[in-house]
């Protein structure tokens, strides 16, 4: 049986290769349509991921309230450039989201720029005050030594803790646990435990938490206090913020959008008049964002699909040039004793043998695709082993599909016409 | 051999008031109108007649490639006449070796795997179908070109080739439809040797349509065919025999 089987395909093959251009030519179309169909899926799923990891490090049970400096008071705040502008978030906020939303996890966050300097090592980066409830909340972890603690910020204590990068930043040669690190000049800060690398974008505002340093939040808020003075050029102008960042933890991502609903209407209340506070929901872009990339996936599939479909129309009309090339041979067969059915597995073989051939080598092209896509256009792309499978299965299906009907009328001859067939 | 009265068990093939209509419109056709003959075992019969008087259409029912409108066909005492299409390939396959005038082999394959293609549809291919047809091309004196395509070939060594194939699958007889009419006079001489040759060794039984009478010449008897009935069974010898003769 399988002897026999064999036999098929290698005198299908032999068949085929009588008409090698013409084969090549109709296996090409099929290699193209299973290469897209690979690369347009790798594609889809890389961007996918992309997404993915980017709101999934912003936490997708979390909602997040920001402080944004109104922009149209920009003006008013140049004309008197001694009162300071308030905006933002302020304390008495995130207690009435606390006691709103018992069930979430609040966690305040004050982000001051600030110089920072070891020794001759010096950067100037974000000072993160926060709470110890940040930890859990952002999902970050601590590679040595501790994390902010409650005493801490009741005692007020100058302890920090390091994101990874700026710890190798700040203390490129020795271990940085129990060191202080100098910040603006004249205030020492211990170091008291280092993050382990996130490799995330979040962090605060555009600088990622791996380069940030964090301090409890009352040491921050007595050491800096809510006034911001900054001099561009000769003038001053002074900004008062009270928190720059709430992070809302739902118990699950099912709560958040009660939770986002909750969030929204109380600080809407206050800042409605100044765009000075945005809400950002990551499950909610997250769930955006698939929805973009579902419609993107359906078109690429649609336009690969359409590719393979023009194989298999290929492969239909090669198989019917070639029954109709070959009706003697058929009449032949059948007089020899070859049955319907020995006829139509004869060509079926060879339409499948067709657009396998075609298949593999669109395989071999449609896992370097990718690779190439991502090194020329720098996107992401990730081919799953699946969609592999699919493309190669869609080809085998395609050639037996569009080869089905060649094969039909090949075994529906009449024998007598087929053998007076010139 | 051609004795009337022998033992029935000796007619391999037989023909009892076979019609063969064609609908052509509103006219209907008669191309084999009542026909009635009998192929005994080691026969060497030819079909003879003028174009249009029914041979190519009584080839094709002897060769179960076409079933009679009305009328039995026996073949080996089995009625074959109005079997299913799968039914009639497994006769053709395993009872008849068919030889064409156009030797009829097939180009992409090599003189080994052409011999191979009737036990193939019987699901007979492996040592067994090598070792046969290693031996029946070196009995056609084309031993030494298996791996061969029979474009390579010239026309009596591809009608050879048809030949060996023919003889595969161990036929009850040999249909031949103008076997030498591509053939030069020399290689035509050359291929009806070789059936006198099989005949001889084998006993084989051939039935051959031709035009030609130095083929029918070489036969026991002539079938002459008008206008799609039995016009006289002529022994070798020329003696006329009256048509049904067995009735
Ligand atoms: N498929 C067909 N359809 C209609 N008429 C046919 C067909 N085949 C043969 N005939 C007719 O049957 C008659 C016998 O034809 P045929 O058997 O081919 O004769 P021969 O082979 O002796 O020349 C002719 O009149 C021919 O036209
Ligand atoms: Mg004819």
């Amino acid at each position: 049986m399988i002897r026999d089987g064999w036999r098929i395909v290698r005198l299908g093959l032999k068949s085929l290769l009588v008409h090698k251009l013409r084969s090549s030519l109709t296996t090409a179309g099929i290699l193209f349509g299973v290469a897209s169909v690979i690369a347009m899926l790798a594609v889809g799923e890389g961007a996918k991921r992309e997404a993915l990891e980017r709101f999934r490090d912003m936490g997708v049970s979390n909602l997040i309230a920001r402080s944004k400096r109104p922009a149209e008071t920009q003006s008013s705040s140049e004309q008197s450039s001694w009162t300071a502008l308030a905006y933002g978030l302020l304390y008495s906020e995130a207690d009435l989201i606390q006691a709103s939303i018992p069930s979430a996890v609040v966690v305040r966050i004050r982000e001051i720029k600030r110089p920072m300097m070891r020794g001759e090592y010096f950067h100037t980066s974000i000072i993160v005050g926060t709470e110890p409830k940040f930890l859990g909340v952002t999902n970050m972890e601590v590679r040595e030594g501790r994390w902010l603690a409650s005493i801490d910020n009741k005692r007020l204590a100058n302890v920090c803790v390091l994101g990874a990068t700026l710890a190798r930043i700040l203390f490129p040669l020795e271990n940085p646990m129990d060191q202080t690190v100098l910040v603006a000049g004249n205030d020492r800060y211990r170091v008291v435990g280092i993050l382990r690398e996130q490799g995330r974008t979040a962090g605060a505002g555009s600088t990622p938490y791996d380069e940030c340093m964090f301090v409890p939040i009352n040491t921050s808020r007595r050491r800096f206090g809510e006034q911001v003075t900054t001099r561009s050029g000769g003038s001053f102008s002074r900004e008062r913020i009270e928190l720059n960042e709430v992070k809302v933890q739902m118990p699950s991502s099912d709560d958040v959008p009660d939770g986002a609903s909750i969030l929204r209407d109380l600080l809407d209340e206050n800042h409605k008049n100044q765009s000075d506070v945005v809400v950002t929901v990551p499950l909610e872009l997250l769930r955006q964002e698939e929805e973009s990339k579902r419609m993107f996936n359906i078109v690429l599939a649609v336009i690969a699909s359409i590719s393979l479909l023009v194989g298999g129309i290929g492969i239909m009309n090669v198989m019917l040039a070639t029954v109709t090339e070959r009706t003697r041979e058929i009449g032949i067969r059948r007089a020899l004793g070859a049955k319907k059915k020995h006829i139509i597995q004869q060509f079926l073989v060879e339409a499948g043998v067709l657009s396998a051939l075609g298949g593999l080598v669109g395989v071999t092209v449609g896992i370097a695709l990718p690779q190439l896509i991502t090194y020329w256009f720098d996107q992401t792309t990730h081919t799953l082993p699946q969609h592999v499978l699919l493309a190669f299965g869609i080809s085998a299906g395609v050639g037996l599909v569009f080869g089905i009907y060649p094969a039909w009328r090949a075994a529906n001859m009449d024998p007598v016409d087929a053998l007076r067939h010139e | 051999m051609t004795d009337p009265s022998s033992n029935s068990d000796d007619i391999i093939a037989e023909f009892v008031d076979v019609h063969r209509h064609y609908q052509m419109g509103d006219d209907l056709v008669r191309a084999l109108n009542g026909v009635s003959m009998q192929v005994r075992r080691g026969d060497y019969l030819t079909i003879m007649g003028r174009s249009g008087s029914g041979k190519s259409t009584m080839l094709n029912l002897l060769g179960c490639l076409d079933r009679p409108t009305t009328g039995e066909y026996r073949i080996g005492g089995r009625d074959v006449s109005q079997l299913s299409d799968d039914a009639l390939s497994d006769v053709r396959g395993t009872e008849i070796g068919f030889i064409f005038q156009s030797f009829n082999l097939i180009p992409q394959l090599t003189v080994l795997e052409n011999l191979e293609v009737p036990l193939f549809y019987q699901g007979r291919v492996g040592a067994e179908s090598r070792k046969k047809a290693k031996y029946l091309a070196d009995r056609v004196g084309l031993g030494q070109r298996l791996g061969h395509r029979p474009l390579e070939l010239s026309g009596g060594q591809q009608q050879r080739v048809a030949i060996a194939r023919a003889l595969m699958n161990d036929p009850l007889f040999l249909l031949a439809d103008e076997a030498t009419g591509n053939l030069d006079s020399n290689t035509e001489a050359e291929i009806l040797n070789l059936f006198d040759d099989i005949r001889a060794k084998d006993g084989i039984t051939i039935v051959m349509v031709t035009h030609n009478p130095i083929v029918a010449a070489r036969a026991d008897r002539a079938l002459w065919l008008k206008d799609g009935e039995v016009e006289k069974l002529v022994e070798n010898g020329n003696q006329a025999v009256v048509a049904g003769e067995h009735a």
